[in-house]
């Protein structure tokens, strides 16, 4: 046979699938022609990369499950069985466990994009919404696998969360007990926590990001200029800015893969406790409910929260501020009313406020790993002011703001 | 602006790191998982000092063998004193019940010992045993003050006293604190031999918290190796293509 035969072949296999299924049809609309904007800069990498953490997890994740034992006399001798026996078992944990990490560092990064770009403000509001609830799950899903290892942090993590819910009030103490379903953390709760982490949660996230790039490929991607590439099209009724995102972003975002993996690989290979922070040392040690360790901490990404938690005095004003700081993010497209989106061409009074909210971040998220002294704590009430600030100031700043004039097309050196 | 904002976040990374870094007077344990010897030496020490009391349970012998560079014959000779086969674990014969009446608590199993506390403590731990007649087994730790663990290798190193000195405080409060330890009487080995002696069971209790370390970093510099070389691939591949971008 020589090749043309075989092209007419296998053109000739897609027509009959394309008559039965719109394969063709999907990958155009989602990769050969669709036109993503020219001027992406790195802050437009983490999206693929949070697609990619997902399937590492995904993948991962299912051959755990092969080996992992949901019970509270098993599970963590089934970890270290994993580690030492199951064949590759040690890669596949660390790959997991740091995925954990990563992909809160790439969807934290990617969050940070849109607000420097106002990658959330109309017409991509729904895009945004879809977003946060993919980081909402994904923080249940974070918690939840958190218990599974069944270490001292892993059983103490999820006393100390699973008692904010008791803050609430008549229903709290109830509600307390139909989370663990029993008087305290166990291996009923363990079981649980199993059941929600491998298929409950992992199915909604699934559903949400393909809700989250549907509504992206059918709004538009932003850029770095904020400028709706649709504006202006050639006369093929293509945007004049826009590049068919494959091969154009495949290709480039191989490279951000490569260079990502690297960062992963040098995590996994050379350093998966990440000094204590990935893997915390507290959790090498089995889950004992007779003995407190000295000093709970949650996970990293968890800990600009739990700062604001103990920021507040009470503990329902704390739930209810931590609850807060999320809502913050969520209101974000109706708090923000600049006429322009990117902080190009923005003034002092969105860069500011901007810069003093992620130090703020960044700052709360140090002092939730470290013991809430008195100098510790004021700092994070000071961290929380200027979060919550942020947020608050926003609509009447974004209005009052002096904003340079966005340009009709983006700004573009080949 | 942007740039500002994003070195800023930088810049606050290696201020996260700092931080786990407590101030601590402890040594150093400088332990190598790769000095097959001294890991052949530790296991040697362990399955003497150690292992009567204190299980390793997840760490088996076979393997053990394989990744120390030992036969099956010498494992069984030299090390496997109450195990069977070649595919046991480190267990300990005391039943726990007994274990937790003679010394207040069940002895840890050791498996992941040096991952929870660190070689650091470990290290230290076993350097601090000083003596104390307030103490049921006339001997305290510096490191863990009222440990229930004695000092089972007290005929090697010998025993020590703590010597303090007087420090005032802000207040202008006198405190005795911690200055040195002083030989109270000699063991078999010199104080040399004795940190080289202890040095080796933290080096394999390095090595049994994580069998795989060694192999795991040999591993990780292939996989680096390979992603350089796929980056520069896909760097040309990216750059052929967007030349028809303008």
């Amino acid at each position: 046979m020589n090749s043309s035969e075989n092209q007419g072949a296998g053109a000739r296999l897609l027509a009959w699938v394309d008559a039965r299924f719109p394969l063709t049809k999907m990958i155009n609309e989602h990769a050969a022609e669709y036109y993503a904007p020219k001027n992406f800069n790195f802050w437009y990498l983490f999206g693929v990369l949070s697609l990619v953490v997902l399937v590492i997890q995904l993948v991962t994740g299912i051959f755990l499950t092969m080996n992992y034992k949901p019970s509270a006399a098993d599970a963590f001798a089934s970890v270290e069985y994993i580690m030492r026996d199951v064949q590759w078992g040690w890669l596949i944990r660390y790959m997991h466990s740091t995925g954990a990490s990563a992909f809160f560092v790439v969807v934290y990064l990617h969050m940070f994009r849109a607000l420097l770009y106002g990658s959330y403000k109309p017409p991509r509001e729904l895009l945004w919404i879809f977003g946060m609830l993919i980081y909402l799950v994904l923080m249940g899903e974070a918690f939840m696998g958190y218990l599974l290892p069944w270490g001292q942090m892993s059983y103490w993590g999820a006393q100390v969360i699973v008692s904010l819910f008791g803050a609430i009030p008549v229903i709290g103490d109830s509600l307390v007990e139909f989370i663990r379903g029993d008087f305290y953390i166990s291996d009923i709760t363990l079981n649980r926590f199993f059941a929600l982490h491998v298929i409950a949660l992992p199915l909604v996230l699934i559903f949400l990001v393909v809700a989250h790039i549907l509504a992206l490929h059918e709004v538009g991607s932003n850029n770095p200029d904020g400028v709706e590439i649709k504006n202006v099209k050639g006369p093929d009724g293509k945007p004049l800015d826009g590049i068919a995102f494959h091969p154009y972003y495949t290709v480039k975002d191989t490279v951000g893969l490569a260079i990502f993996l690297m960062a992963f690989a040098g995590v996994v290979f050379f350093a998966p406790e990440m000094g204590g922070y990935f893997l915390e040392h507290a959790n090498f040690e089995p889950a004992n409910a007779m003995k407190t360790p000295e000093h709970i901490a949650p996970v990293w990404y968890f800990t600009p929260f739990y700062a604001i938690l103990r920021a507040v005095p009470d503990k329902l004003g704390g739930v209810l501020m931590m609850g807060g700081a999320i809502i913050m993010l969520f209101l974000l497209p109706w708090l923000d009313r600049s006429p322009v989106r990117s902080i190009r061409y923005r003034g002092w009074m969105y860069k500011l406020p901007l810069a003093l909210f992620t130090v703020s971040f960044v700052a709360l998220g140090y002092l939730g790993m470290q013991p809430a002294t008195e100098l510790y704590t004021n700092l994070a009430r000071v961290a929380t002011f200027f979060y919550f600030a942020f947020f608050l100031l926003l609509p009447w700043l974004s209005v009052a703001d002096k904003t340079k004039p966005v340009p009709e097309r983006v700004t573009y050196h080949a | 602006m942007l740039k500002r904002l994003f070195i800023v976040l930088l810049l606050s990374v290696p201020m996260v790191g700092m931080a786990s870094s407590g101030g601590t007077s402890m040594k150093t344990a400088d332990v190598d998982v790769s000095n097959t010897p001294s890991l052949q030496r530790g296991a040697r020490n362990f399955m003497n000092y150690c292992s009567g009391c204190h299980s390793a349970k997840y760490v088996r012998f076979n393997r053990l063998a394989e990744d120390l560079g030992l036969t099956e014959s010498q494992v069984l000779d030299n090390l496997m004193f109450a195990a069977e086969r070649p595919f046991d674990t480190i267990k300990v014969a005391m039943p726990a019940d007994d274990a937790k009446r003679w010394f207040g608590q069940t002895p840890p199993d050791l498996s992941l010992i040096a991952r929870s506390r660190g070689t650091d403590w470990l290290y230290n731990f076993l350097l601090s045993f000083y003596e104390d007649s307030s103490k049921s087994t006339g001997m305290n730790n510096l490191v863990l003050p009222g440990a229930s663990m004695p000092h089972v290798l007290w005929e090697l190193q010998g025993t020590q006293r703590v010597v303090h000195r007087i420090e005032k405080d802000a207040a202008g409060n006198e405190h005795e604190v911690f200055d040195h330890f002083e030989l109270a009487s000699a063991g078999k080995l010199s104080a040399e031999e004795y940190d080289a002696f202890v040095l080796d069971i933290v080096n394999f209790l390095e090595y049994i918290g994580e069998p795989v370390k060694l192999k795991r970093v040999q591993l990780g510099i292939w996989v680096m190796f390979f992603l350089l070389v796929f980056f520069l691939l896909a760097y040309a591949l990216k750059k052929e293509y967007w030349k028809d971008v303008h």
